[in-house]
């Protein structure tokens, strides 16, 4: 029987072994130095906030894994020999495969401040990172002031988690606007308004100088660059990123660059091996995307697809249309194909922004500008239908189609008040239309015939 | 692990503490509960209404105050913060003392009520005796315990529908549902009924006396709407009586059917009924102590499932001891009306074996074997019973087996008094037979379902967390399936804590309602199809 051999137990490598085991009756071992069984990620957060305890995160009773022969090892492997197909576990337990999965996922980013690796300072990653969290702030008497260095979807839990035991934060970032690399500027100004109502302290434009030790090795503030504002504080976030858990495998013979490289099957260099998820970087990237695609559903997505190969099924990894969703604070966001900031924006990209008079509610769409197609959509504070924008970006409908059918898009909990109206005026005036917004119809949302 | 375990204290370490206008508000609700407590340890009050009012008044006024205080200062969104840290929301000391002194309190409610000061032929005394002024009042009677138990289950509805309001103030669904709640119980479950009380031995009655009769308590929720002593009051009480009966028997075979297929079972669970009003209300803050394991799910089917069967047998029984044999006295005898129920049964598996096997799998079985159980039963009563013997057993006794272990252990006692140790819906998850039938009805014939949006779920477990009908709905979100459940109570929550919008309730055609398939968009559409091959 073959041996499959998964290194991580985040969502790339469990929906690996899941399908494999579905597929197939090979054995199949995943190893994992994190904790014991999978969790969800992004819901790390809750556990800090005390919406959820820490089992609550794990989507799988622990049964799961014996019931469907996924044998699970606990511990970090240090070494890879593709030529004896053997691995190491924490540097003494060797071994065996057939075939090997790398699902490794990420660290945080450090750019070598001066002051980085003080008591207090820290990312948030991992399962342990939360338990330094709870050492490093676990209420606002231990920790007077947080500061947070990195204005990205990190960065931005981070505060909120902060901000729910009452932590004063400091959040810095190095834009001038939060996350513009990557909203267009109307939704990035709606969401600075939205951290300064949580009481928290934005530097827009701040980047981090050095953190301060006082005296004991343990941090005691942070300087920034721009001002030399020295700001006091017991705990420092870094959250400028991620970037791929690779440095186990420098010597092992497998191409690394930032990641894993890989070709559109997922294979690397080496027979045998594959690499899945935030780890895997493409040799050229798929469209619009990046090589190194550090998002929850890409990482689901790699591990279905990778299941089938090992499963004698070869098959290319041919992600969908684009789509994201992320929280900030109280504002859910939703993403359908794409839609760039005004720093990445495309030639003949152009965008139509509708935000709220009062609520913090706002879309952007954007569209090709000669032909009128519709190339996506950042929605703030309203739900959208993703299978309605699936079907649209496929089809590869007009702007005013899109206008006209909004309403067939709405996902907002029944009751919910419509924007419809609002929307499709504001479109008219903008752009000279004449469009009128058609009713919701159950008929189209569910494609009866 | 993490380092809020290593906390000594009994009570967890809550990440806020009270803040001082909460301290007073507890202070002030205490004040009035305190009042009630003295009351019941027959401490005499010179002017009950007065000292009711106040008390009722302090009680309301400190709920509300003190969920102002929390939810006043923040931005509309989710408030579940430290909902795990929190003692009385997370099992800890706080919750098991509230799950105590609650069940001590169903307890004396239903089985010893002289020690609230009721007296059968007398005034009343003690806390009984101080809601007589107020009972009066509405329906010209001095209070029972029954009384003073839905004024304070009342109050309990509005203060903490006040509450819920504010907590989910972004959420247009949440606050129009909760509006629903506090209306049905005030005015039908509350007020009508007591009003209707002062039109007994009236001319419009034809002198009769109707029986207490809450409208939206539907059977089998309302387990002895059709016990002979009812029925009796109904038809003694002219055209109005009439009426009433005719509508406690649509509301069980046309009005519910027809709005649980438009709407889903949600219509009346989190919409107009008084168990679940009670539950998303008072019981918000113990949503997320449901159990969600596979073992609790099986339990749940065997447990509800067995209470209808029981139900039914229990009301079939009675109905067809205060019936007679001849045809010429009434229409309905002994035996049509045997033949009648049975029938009724047959139709229904009939027509679900015939039209919705395919969704039935496993359970049919199950099915199956509920169905021959009533329907041995029903041919066991017509040829054992005697006279007030059916079956085996005096139907009396099935009766009052059904009331005590049912009506008073289950729905009360368990089901309230345990809400810090369970949940809030543990009567509705395990023991209602209401709520089975709708759900039974729900699953297969509805239009309601919740979507889950195509490929958006991160897993996280929050919709899990804080369904309070225990329901794994990760575990169909994270695969893009719709969730069409039985047991689904549509209370909304599910959809309101999800960080990413994945979950919607809606209505809408049957037709690819349920869908096993994996349907992730965003995945290649071949790859998709591969993955649902098996």
């Amino acid at each position: 029987m073959e041996n499959i051999v998964i290194i991580g137990n985040g969502i790339a490598g469990i929906s690996a072994a899941r399908h494999i085991r579905k597929l197939s009756d090979k054995r199949i071992i995943v190893i994992s130095g994190e904790t014991d069984y999978f969790f969800s990620r992004t819901a790390l957060m809750y556990v800090y906030m005390g919406h959820m305890k820490f089992e609550h995160i794990q989507p799988y009773e622990d049964w799961f894994w014996e019931k469907n022969r996924i044998e699970l090892v606990r511990g970090y492997v240090t070494q890879v020999s593709p030529d004896t197909k053997q691995l190491l576990i924490d540097g003494s337990r060797a071994l065996h495969y057939d075939k090997l999965i790398i699902a490794t996922g990420s660290k945080s980013n450090k750019f070598g401040w001066s002051g980085q690796d003080l008591h207090g300072v820290q990312g948030l990653y991992s399962k342990q990172d939360l338990d330094l969290l709870e050492v490093n702030a676990p209420n606002k008497e231990v920790c007077k002031r947080a500061v947070i260095v990195g204005g990205g979807l990190i960065g931005i839990e981070l505060a909120e988690m902060l901000r729910s035991r009452d932590i004063p934060v400091t959040f810095l970032v190095r834009e001038d606007s939060f996350w513009n690399g990557v909203l267009p500027k109307g939704e990035s100004q709606m969401i600075n308004e939205h951290i300064l109502e949580h009481h928290i302290d934005l530097r827009l434009g701040a980047n981090l100088k050095e953190i301060v030790s006082d005296g004991n090795g343990k941090v005691k503030s942070v300087i920034v660059a721009e001002t030399g504002e020295e700001i006091p504080c017991d705990m420092v976030g870094l959250t400028a990123g991620v970037s791929p858990n690779v440095d186990f495998l420098k010597d092992s013979g497998i191409e690394l660059r930032r990641g894993v490289k890989v070709n559109r099957f997922l294979e690397t260099n080496v027979p045998d091996v594959y690499a899945i998820g935030d780890c895997a970087e493409q040799h050229d990237a798929i469209g619009n995307r990046r090589p190194i695609e550090a998002v929850w559903y890409t990482g689901r997505m790699m591990g279905e697809t990778v299941a089938q190969t090992i499963c004698g099924n070869k098959l290319e990894y041919k992600p969908g249309h684009w789509f994201n969703s992320a929280k900030f604070l109280d504002i859910e966001y939703q993403t359908y194909g794409w839609v760039f900031s005004e720093r990445g924006m495309k030639e003949n990209e152009a965008h139509f922004h509708w935000r709220h008079p009062q609520e913090k509610i706002c879309i952007t769409i954007a569209f090709d500008q000669e032909s009128g197609q519709f190339l996506g959509i950042n929605t703030f504070g309203i739900r959208m239908r993703h299978q309605v924008f699936d079907k649209w970006l496929t089809q590869e409908k007009s702007v005013d189609q899109v206008i006209e059918h909004l309403a067939d898009a709405n996902f907002d909990p029944e009751f919910y008040k419509h924007h419809e109206a609002d929307i499709v005026s504001k479109y008219n005036s903008d752009f000279g239309k004449s469009i009128k917004s058609k009713k919701k119809s159950l008929k189209r949302i569910f494609q009866i015939s | 692990m993490s380092t809020y375990d290593r906390s000594m204290a009994l009570t967890g370490q809550p990440p806020k503490i009270l803040s001082r206008n909460q301290k007073i508000a507890t202070l002030i609700g205490m004040g009035g509960l305190g009042i009630l407590l003295l009351a019941a340890f027959n401490v005499s009050f010179p002017n009950k209404g007065l000292w009711l009012t106040l008390s009722l008044m302090a009680i309301s006024a400190g709920t509300i105050w003190f969920s102002w205080d929390a939810y006043t200062h923040k931005l509309p969104g989710i408030k579940n913060d430290g909902v795990w840290f929190k003692s009385i929301s997370s099992k800890g000391l706080w919750g098991w003392m509230a799950g105590i002194a609650l069940t001590g309190f169903y307890i004396v409610l239903y089985f010893y009520p002289e020690y609230l000061g009721l007296v059968k032929d007398g005034n009343n005394k003690g806390v009984i005796g101080l809601f007589d002024p107020l009972s009066r009042m509405l329906s010209g009677n001095p209070a029972s315990q029954w009384f003073v138990y839905g004024t304070l289950y009342t109050v309990a509805i509005l203060a903490f529908g006040i509450k819920f309001m504010w907590k989910y103030r972004h959420n247009r669904y949440e606050r129009i549902r909760t509006m629903s709640v506090m209306f049905f119980q005030t005015a039908f479950a509350f007020i009508i009924p007591e009003l209707m009380a002062r039109l007994n031995g009236d001319k419009i009655l034809n002198g009769g006396s109707l029986p207490y009769y809450d409208l939206k308590n539907v059977w089998p929720l309302n387990y002895y709407n059709f016990e002979g002593y009812r029925i009796k009051s109904f038809l003694s009480s002219g055209d109005i009586g009439f009426a009433l009966l005719i509508f406690g028997i649509l509301s069980v075979f046309v009005i519910t059917p027809i709005l649980t297929y438009k709407y889903g079972k949600r219509w009346y669970c989190s919409w107009v009924c008084g168990c679940g009003g009670l539950a998303e209300t008072a019981g918000d803050a113990f949503r997320q102590l449901s159990d969600k394991s596979v073992s609790a799910w099986k339990v749940e089917r065997w447990v509800v499932h067995s209470v209808v069967v029981f139900v039914t047998l229990m009301t079939t029984a009675v109905i067809y001891s205060y019936l007679g044999h001849d045809t010429s006295k009434y229409w309905l005898t002994k035996s049509t009306f045997l033949i009648g129920v049975a029938s009724l049964l047959t139709l229904v598996f009939a027509w679900v074996m015939l039209f919705k096997r395919d969704q039935f799998k496993k359970d049919a079985i199950y099915g199956a074997i509920g169905y021959f159980v009533i329907i041995m039963a029903l041919i066991g009563f017509h040829f054992f019973s005697g006279d007030g013997n059916v079956f085996l057993f005096k139907s009396e006794t099935l009766r009052k087996s059904y009331s005590f272990l049912i009506g008073s252990i289950f729905s009360g006692v368990i089901g309230t008094g345990f809400y810090p140790i369970f949940g809030n819906r543990v009567w509705c998850r395990f023991g209602c037979p209401m709520a089975a039938m709708m759900g039974f009805q729900q699953r297969l014939f509805s239009r309601f379902r919740i979507t889950t949006n195509g490929g958006q779920c991160i897993s996280c477990g929050n919709c899990s967390t804080y369904c309070e009908m225990g329901i794994d709905v990760r575990a169909y979100a994270q695969k893009g399936e719709n969730i069409v459940r039985s047991s689904c109570v549509g209370c909304g929550i599910c959809s309101a804590v999800c960080p990413r919008g994945v979950l919607k309730l809606e209505n809408g055609p049957l037709e690819g309602r349920i869908d096993s398939n994996q349907v992730l968009l965003g995945n290649d559409v071949d790859l998709m199809t591969l993955v649902n091959k098996k």
